[in-house]
């Protein structure tokens, strides 16, 4: 079986999930309770205006008809008109984009290089105080509310000390850094004990496979065993862990955007639930499961160039 | 009840006092939070919403365990009445999932054919989103409040245990005891659920704690946004949320409810730990 079949194929899998991505955020507007033309003009609107906001939204035609038509807008890259921005949804996500790529990317960049050492430690040392340390340390990351740690540094390090900015994104790829250090550090604390205890389990699990029985009888050291055969065979579990884990990553943006005041997606979505802007809750949700999707395919890519196994 | 203990201790592997360590401390801080929540109004000295204009943002100390919120009410008071809300989230956030989604993959697992192949790419597709992300846009389309929420949980988390349990169903439906009570000619449905589903529970029951932290950090998200119960009602998020404008002069108003989430989550953690190692299974 080729490359290039295995490939195609991975991409037609996708498609019945991006029709069904397509269907959940489609009803979404059907969830609304009431009307949602009422809802969004609120209670003092007339009559008229209500008719008129619904025959914008489509609300008037049969569901199946809404539902094509969304299709077929949203293949053709129109994800609607914001109600109280009067602009198109894709181009308000394409402004707040950046932000968030920026956080997701300075995210991976700090918890990755850590999640690996921290990983390493506790499978060398496992069973002494050093593994315990860590394991405390990641139940601790695990179950604190990404938000209340957010509001505590802030308080600590921009309020107290003055070392960061209390909000805003910065000028500049410097200024960029800067100010989203303590969202960044947030989103990593939560996310770095995830990752640290798969590695761990997956080295662990991989010293004990027959290979290093094999290579200790040749007489290999034990570096040279852990660094160029365990920790080879144990990063791919890890690889496929962190598509999964982006989906988690990208939720944690949304609620630490909110706290530093972060003009990303989070904020714009936060900003369009308070407002009752349905078109770009819906967008934004669409925008969300695609960048997932997207993200999930090519590590599933990069761990089938990397693992030859995956391929068969 | 004390006959069904000693069956359940005399089994092998499961003696009382070999109970693993975490299992026990996270047992003890999840009942004692439990207690704390059903004797509130016992254990509080105040009324979680009473004002007191005269004792607002003070200190913990004299005014109370944990000092006083913008309004004058008294933090410890509502950090209590909270976790009535914030357990409650966690319990029907955590059972409705399961049930459907255990129940769903039973099905799926044991009979297979189309219905399976459609279950397994509604999985897919819902899994696609990012969990927080989709829970906080179904209860802003269906609005505010802890009823909407568990409702949105319960649609998004299913999948999750649906998928456990199918995978562990697969294995089972093939192994040699499911045959034999088959060729004995015993029922289905009878067969599903007094003999596959007691044997595909285990991971499923150690899930369940990890997925009970995450509904309930889930949740306290969404009370900080203010899409969770609505106001006086005391929530953890939505305290930290009260408390985020008088982080300068009054930090305890956000850190107390953060500290009573990471307890009640470290307590969750133990116990999905200790089952793991107690039933064997991966984490």
């Amino acid at each position: 079986m080729t490359r290039a079949y295995w490939l195609l194929q991975r991409l037609t899998q996708l498609l019945p999930v991006l029709l069904g991505i397509s269907v959940i955020c489609f009803a979404l507007l059907q969830m609304i309770p009431g009307d949602p033309a009422r809802i969004i003009l609120g209670s003092r609107a007339s009559p008229e205006a209500v008719a008129a906001m619904r025959d914008r939204l489509g609300l008037d035609q049969p569901a199946l008809q809404q539902y094509l038509t969304y299709m077929s807008k949203v293949i053709r890259g129109d994800f609607g008109e914001s109600i109280s921005y009067k602009v198109p949804v894709s181009k308000l996500i394409l402004e707040h984009a950046p932000v968030t790529g920026f956080l997701a990317v300075y995210v991976i960049a700090l918890a990755v290089p850590i999640a690996l050492i921290l990983g390493m430690l506790a499978a060398r040392y496992r069973g002494t105080w050093v593994d315990h340390l860590i394991r405390m340390l990641s139940v601790l990351g695990m179950t604190m509310p990404v938000f209340w740690l957010a509001i505590l540094m802030l308080r600590l390090f921009s309020i107290d000390l003055g070392w960061f900015p209390v909000s805003g994104y910065g000028q500049g790829f410097l200024g960029h850094l800067h100010h989203l250090f303590l969202p960044a550090v947030s989103i990593s604390i939560w996310m770095i004990p995830v990752l640290v205890r798969n590695l761990r389990a997956s080295i662990v699990q991989q010293s004990v496979a027959d290979y290093v029985l094999a290579g200790r009888a040749k007489g290999l050291t034990e570096r040279h065993i852990f660094t160029h055969h365990i920790l080879k065979n144990a990063s791919l579990p890890t690889l496929n862990l962190f598509g999964v884990l982006v989906a988690y990553l990208i939720g944690g943006t949304v609620i630490v955007e909110l706290v530093y005041a972060l003009p990303g997606l989070g904020l714009l979505m936060f900003n369009a639930i308070l407002g009752r802007d349905y078109p770009i809750i819906q967008g934004l949700t669409l925008f969300y499961a695609l960048a997932t999707v997207v993200i999930t395919l090519v590590t599933d890519i990069l761990s089938g160039l990397i693992d030859p196994r995956v391929k068969a | 009840m004390s006959e069904q203990v000693i069956e359940m201790t005399s089994r092998p592997g499961v003696q009382a006092d070999e109970l693993p360590l975490n299992l026990k401390i996270g047992m003890a801080v999840v009942i004692a939070w439990v207690l704390l929540a059903v004797l509130a109004p016992w254990v509080t000295p105040a009324d979680p919403n009473a004002l007191d204009l005269d004792n607002v943002l003070q200190p913990p100390g004299a005014a109370g365990l944990m000092g006083t919120d913008q309004v004058g009410r008294d933090v410890f008071t509502r950090v209590v009445f909270a976790a009535r809300i914030d357990l409650w989230i966690g319990f029907a956030g955590v059972v409705l999932p399961l049930l459907i989604g255990v129940t769903a993959g039973l099905f799926s697992g044991y009979f297979g054919g189309a219905a399976d192949a459609l279950l397994m790419r509604v999985v897919d597709i819902t899994l696609a989103f990012p969990f927080f992300v989709l829970v906080l846009a179904i209860v802003a389309a269906l609005g505010p409040g802890v009823g909407n929420l568990i409702i949105a949980l319960a649609l998004v988390g299913w999948v999750s245990y649906a998928r456990l349990v199918r995978a562990e169903v697969m294995v089972i439906r093939n192994a040699e005891y499911i045959q034999a009570v088959r060729t004995l000619g015993f029922n289905r449905f009878y067969i599903l659920f007094r003999h596959v589903m007691p044997n595909a529970m285990a991971p499923v029951i150690v899930y369940a704690m990890t997925d009970m932290l995450l509904v309930i950090l889930a949740g306290a998200g969404l009370g900080f946004i203010g899409l969770g119960v609505q106001p006086p009602t005391a929530e953890w998020g939505a305290m930290i949320a009260d408390g985020q404008p008088y982080i300068e002069e009054a930090w305890w108003i956000s850190l107390f409810p953060g500290l009573a989430a990471i307890s009640f989550g470290i307590g969750l953690s133990l116990i999905g730990d200790g089952l793991a190692r107690m039933l064997r299974v991966s984490n």
